[in-house]
């Protein structure tokens, strides 16, 4: 090594260029490159999972909607509220090439909380129709109801949490250096608000305003 | 002398009055610091109770001769097809909702295999007289939200409202079980393929093999190439680097290694002693009950 150092043949320069190229570039995959891709395909994942289980939900109102009619076909504007509050959640998805615009998502929540509060409006009207609430059927729709609404709930908090980490990839010091260097059309995801997570818990009605 | 620092008064009269003052404030102030600096953590720690094995009675509702019964079944049914059912009881939620709470739990606990995500959580808060059987993504199918709040309603209400806790919880476990038999081939399909769960350690076991050999492969490489490169040159074939002397060309006499494997501890914890979750995870399924 010594003497090649005194008189280096050209192949003898570059090997250790080489070397120092194979110890730096896993070294620089290690500073971050990854960091940014990888959050936001969790984001879009956790949306993906959002989407799924509000779809889970719109397959259960129909069976549940028949069900109750069965029963009790003269709330009709509680069930007629429902179907149509269906419909207008149903038109609006937000694929998740659209996440990075709030409006839109501010229009999907908006319509899958009005589903929400015409939900347990008919929920609270069934309450008043024994037969109804012994019906197996029934039984099993509201199981599976309650189910989704809390796996919607799972599933907006781990949304909320992906793109937290996703914008403070972002935003935040080693990777916001890849996201203005490299990934220069990543924008922040619009994120569910607190406020708007507070008003989708349904409100408990003792009765004080008869729905129907 | 030194003593050893302390936040206790400093009766030492070894030291004047205003330095002893000024190590005790700072002592105090670093104090401080460095619990506001926990504090976060030892807040999430606190929250949530660990596990301590498969029937977790932090309320103390269930009785020991149970206790020791449901472990035992609930252990043999892992072994059967792998499942973990594991049952808490807790003295109150805090204010927090119940199903919340459990999604929490169950993903701290980590309860099911990583790749089936098959554990079953089987909560009780007791001074909230609320109850809720959480399901992990793998047996949503089999163990529905129907089965579930069945369960609750004919099995643990009446007999809880009776205050008979061991005894609606044990009969809960047992339909539980017997929903997941009533699959038999996907539970034993499901035990099959996490038999090799033990054989994971030997995936371990050859990573670090490979990474011991990748180190010394490269290292020595980059120990004959890079000090000649960065170093500082002391003589023939002899270089100084982050200030250590490289002599790329001498065989070092007494640096040798022994390939000491020596066995590796290796327990695959089978026995009711060291459990813990298997990696799985939980989507929010199951459902709540309130007696």
């Amino acid at each position: 090594m010594f003497a090649q150092r005194l008189a280096p043949p050209s192949m003898f320069r570059t090997l250790p260029a080489f070397l120092m190229m194979a110890i730096v570039l896993p070294l620089l995959a290690g500073c971050g490159y990854n960091t940014i891709p990888t959050a936001e395909e969790n984001a879009k994942a956790a949306w993906s999972e959002v989407l799924n289980q509000y779809q889970r939900r719109a397959d259960l109102i129909p069976n549940l909607v028949e069900t109750v009619k069965g029963y009790a076909s003269h709330e009709k504007d509680t069930l007629d509220a429902v179907v149509e509050a269906r419909a207008k959640a149903t038109q609006i998805t937000v694929t998740p090439e659209t996440l990075k615009d709030p409006e839109a998502l501010k229009k999907f929540q908006d319509a899958q909380a009005g589903l929400t509060s015409a939900l347990s409006r008919l929920i609270a009207v069934s309450e008043a129709y024994p037969d109804l609430k012994a019906n197996q059927n029934f039984l099993a729709l509201q199981a599976q109801l309650e189910g989704t609404e809390n796996r919607i709930a799972v599933a907006r908090r781990d949304y909320i949490q992906a793109v937290k980490d996703y914008n403070l990839t972002l935003r935040t010091f080693p990777s916001v250096l890849w996201a203005t260097f490299w990934f220069r059309s990543n924008q922040p995801f619009a994120n569910f608000t607190i406020e708007d997570d507070k008003l989708q818990t349904p409100k408990v009605d003792f009765g004080t305003k008869q729905g129907g | 002398m030194s003593t050893p620092p302390s936040v206790l008064p400093d009766i030492s009269p070894s030291r004047g009055e205003i330095g002893s003052f000024v190590d005790r404030a700072n002592l105090a102030f670093l104090a401080l610091f460095l619990s506001l600096l926990f504090l976060p953590f030892s807040a999430f720690a606190a929250d949530l109770p660990a596990l301590t094995g498969r029937v977790v009675d932090n309320a103390g509702i269930i009785d020991a001769a149970t206790k020791a019964a449901l472990t035992q079944k609930l252990a043999d049914f892992e072994t059967k097809g792998s499942d973990q059912i594991v049952v808490a009881t807790i003295n109150s939620l805090d204010g927090e909702e119940i199903e919340p709470y459990a999604n929490r739990l169950f993903r701290f606990w980590k309860l099911g295999q990583a790749k089936e995500n098959n554990g079953v959580l089987l909560l009780v808060a007791n001074d909230d007289h609320k109850m809720r059987i959480e399901v992990g993504y793998g047996l949503e199918g089999t163990l529905t939200d129907l089965h579930t709040k069945l369960i609750i309603e004919n099995d643990m209400v009446p007999a809880f409202r009776a205050g008979d806790f061991s005894g609606g919880i044990a009969k809960a476990l047992d339909d539980m079980i017997m929903v997941l038999e009533g699959n038999l081939e996907e539970l034993v399909a499901r035990g099959e393929r996490n038999q090799q769960a033990p054989f994971n350690s030997d995936d371990l076991f050859f990573a670090v093999f490979i990474s011991i050999w990748a180190i010394i492969f490269f290292g020595s490489i980059a120990v004959s190439v890079l000090p000649p490169i960065f170093g500082q040159k002391l003589g023939p074939g002899r270089y100084r680097w982050l200030g250590m002397t490289f002599e790329p060309h001498r065989r070092s006499s007494g640096g040798g290694w022994s390939s000491g494997s020596s066995g590796g501890g290796w327990s695959s914890g089978g026995g009711g002693g060291g459990f813990s979750g298997g990696g799985g995870s939980s989507g929010g399924g199951g459902s709540s009950g309130s007696w």
